[in-house]
């Protein structure tokens, strides 16, 4: 299948500032694309590019097969929602909703119809004569939403659409628009600096930092083996514990060695580790460590750790100990018997873990 | 304890009337010395010539009579022409109505480019303009006399208009500039996307949620030009004077007896329109300075 939306060596400079360096994304008729990273990654900006709302410094995008770089946004055939949903504050929600196509001349019949359509999807049927400044966040969100959806427009854009709503609204929102792409089968780009967002709404998600992608892969991908330490720490809460440990070989085949305060080390087997380097990051995430007894997998290995403390979180519960001169978490199951100040026996998943380069940051396995 | 606090509650409740009674009192004494130059020009415009000169300044008007706001309207003597102030309140009537408008359109118009349209050197062209607006109208009497001379202008109402929209530009552009870098700047964004150009959304979505500045732009520009005497007088002729030149023709004219009630009336005449657009437009007016952000 041709990728509705390819971006080919994009950069974006303000003055002498690198905003993007170098972006190389190509997306699937269908897919939901998420571009996740902590605020001034280039995140909005990209988006932005894309909706030719800013102009490229270089590099080509097409969507649908169509070079776009120099397109204004009318002619892109896209639809935006924004942040501040950005609704047309004198005109009433029917009016915001079908402002798009008054202005393409679209006939007064297929105006009335397509609202109709789009208030009976998003439930905003009441609301219709209403100004925006009456309307709750949430439905502001909507109206937002139906302005884009009544385009029917190849590609969808969200800028951060739910950082403005409390979280409950948030998780309802959320799952809506994943609904949403589920049934339209329509092609989505979404912005947010949120993890859970991009793990929970994407089939694809593009890490950025500093203007630079770091990572494009699937949710799974992207969780399971993150290609350097700030993916690592970036996605996943609470974050996955980076240890600094050395590997060493004998024999029989390689063991890694965790170094803790005030006691002998933690050695841990992994057959893996044979062709790294000495010195490197384990990362490991709370839920591939657990207590003792209550994990089974390839390669499960125990050592006994001092908790210094225990967070109940309801379903499970969080243990804290020190290793390597770092705090680490595990995830342990809601009844445990751990408390702060003793030993516990904890069971690390070795199949799971990820080691990383600590010069450079990037995955060695 | 309770005795202690209850005598600090009434003492403070106490102090607290006092306080406010010397409040009004002073706001009522201020309002009065505002209020007494229009009182006397109200009751002298009313009284005969012949009662003015007997009377005392601030007294009451024995018989009321509006001979003198007859004269001041259809026949007081600005020079050699006696018909009054009517045919100088058109002038100042058709000057002032399409100067007000097209500064106030254009200021719209600049405001919308230069808070929402930036382009290089958008910073420069706005500070240029509002260095326009301190530029004394002195300075640019004599360059503004040549240019509308060879405009084929000058002395005519059209040369004044023009004169009052260049120099209200300034000001206009500066309350609507403030006024709409308020507004967020995603709503250009969206009606973009939306496939609107530059002059839709303006018609469609800045100038709707204008009304407020608007009215504040209105009538600072109204007031300004039809109070304007310096251009009036520097750039118009017999027959093009606007109502604030004629009305000090009618007090510097007179031959004789000079005409106090006429005089007084005449100025109040002048002076109508302004209190007017006050009145009507002054509860927006103070809404318009003191709303900022719009709320979408």
């Amino acid at each position: 299948m041709a990728p509705i939306l390819d971006i080919q060596n994009l950069f974006k400079n303000y003055g002498t500032t690198e905003i993007l360096k170098n972006i190389n994304v190509s997306i699937e008729p269908g897919d939901f694309l998420v571009l996740v990273g902590p605020s001034g990654c280039g995140k909005s900006t990209l988006l932005n590019c894309i909706a030719g709302l800013e102009p490229t410094t270089g590099g080509n995008l097409f969507i649908d097969g169509q070079d776009m770089t120099h397109v204004s946004p009318k002619d892109r055939d896209i639809a935006m929602v924004f942040q501040s949903y950005a609704l047309y504050p004198t005109m009433s929600v029917a009016k915001n909703i079908t402002f798009g196509m008054k202005v393409r001349g679209v006939d007064a019949a297929t105006q009335e119809r397509k609202l109709n359509e789009v208030a009976n999807q998003l439930q905003i049927e009441p609301l219709l004569n209403r100004r925006p400044g009456q309307l709750s966040g949430g439905q502001r969100q909507r109206v937002a939403m139906g302005r884009a959806l009544v385009r029917d427009p190849k590609l969808f854009l969200f800028d951060e659409p739910l950082s403005n709503l409390d979280a409950k609204l948030r998780v309802e929102m959320r799952s809506e628009i994943k609904k949403l792409h589920q049934n339209l089968g329509a092609t989505m780009v979404y912005v947010t600096h949120d993890q859970i967002e991009a793990m929970t709404l994407a089939t694809k998600i593009v890490v950025m930092r500093g203007g630079v992608i770091q990572q494009i892969g699937t949710p799974a991908e992207i969780y399971n083996k993150p290609a350097n330490l700030f993916v690592a720490d970036f996605m996943g809460s609470p974050a996955m514990n980076l240890i600094p440990a050395t590997v060493l070989r004998n024999g029989k085949g390689a063991q890694i060695e965790i170094s803790r305060e005030g006691k002998e080390p933690i050695l841990l087997h992994d057959q893996k580790a044979i062709d790294l380097p000495e010195k490197v990051i384990l990362g490991l995430r709370p839920e591939d460590i657990a207590e003792a007894g209550f994990r089974a997998g390839e390669n499960i290995q125990e050592a006994e750790c001092h908790v210094e403390m225990v967070e109940p979180a309801g379903a499970d519960t969080y243990v804290v100990s020190e290793l390597g001169g770092k705090q680490v978490t595990a995830r342990l199951h809601a009844e445990t018997r751990a408390s702060a100040g003793e030993n516990l026996r904890f069971a690390f998943d070795l199949a799971k873990a990820s080691y990383f380069e600590p010069e450079t940051g990037n995955r060695l396995n | 304890m309770a005795d202690l606090s209850f005598d600090q509650t009434q003492q403070s409740k106490f102090g607290k009337t006092t306080l406010r009674i010397i409040l009004y009192v002073l706001l009522t004494l201020f309002a009065l010395y505002y209020l007494l130059p229009l009182f006397v020009m109200v009751t002298t415009s009313l009284k005969s010539l012949e009662e003015i000169r007997t009377g005392s300044l601030i007294a009451l008007p024995r018989e009321i009579t509006f001979d003198a706001w007859k004269i001041a309207w259809a026949s007081a003597c600005t020079g050699i022409q006696c018909e009054g102030l009517r045919p100088y309140f058109w002038n100042s009537v058709l000057l002032a109505v399409p100067a007000v408008l097209l500064s106030t359109l254009l200021g719209a118009l600049n405001g919308y480019v230069v808070a929402q349209w930036r382009f290089r050197g958008a910073n420069l062209i706005f500070s240029l303009m509002l260095f326009g607006c301190f530029i004394p109208f002195q300075v640019v009497l004599l360059p503004m006399a040549r240019l509308l001379g060879l405009m084929g202008i000058a002395g005519t109402i059209p040369g004044l208009i023009f004169v009052h929209v260049i120099y209200g530009i300034g000001f206009t552009t500066l309350f609507f500039r403030n006024y709409y870098v308020t507004i967020p700047s995603e709503l250009v964004k969206a009606a973009k996307v939306d496939g609107a150009n530059f002059l839709r959304i303006f018609w469609s979505i800045f100038l709707p949620l204008s009304l407020p500045i608007i009215v504040v732009t209105v009538i600072w520009q109204f007031t300004q030009i039809w109070n304007d005497f310096l251009f009036g007088v520097s750039f118009s002729q017999a027959g093009t004077q606007p109502v604030t030149v004629a009305l000090n023709n009618i007090v510097n004219s007179t031959t004789g007896v000079k005409e106090y009630n006429v005089d007084m009336a005449a100025a109040i005449i002048a002076a109508l329109p302004t209190l007017l657009v006050y009145v009507v437009a002054g509860k927006y007016f103070i809404r318009g300075l003191t709303a900022g952000s719009v709320k979408g």
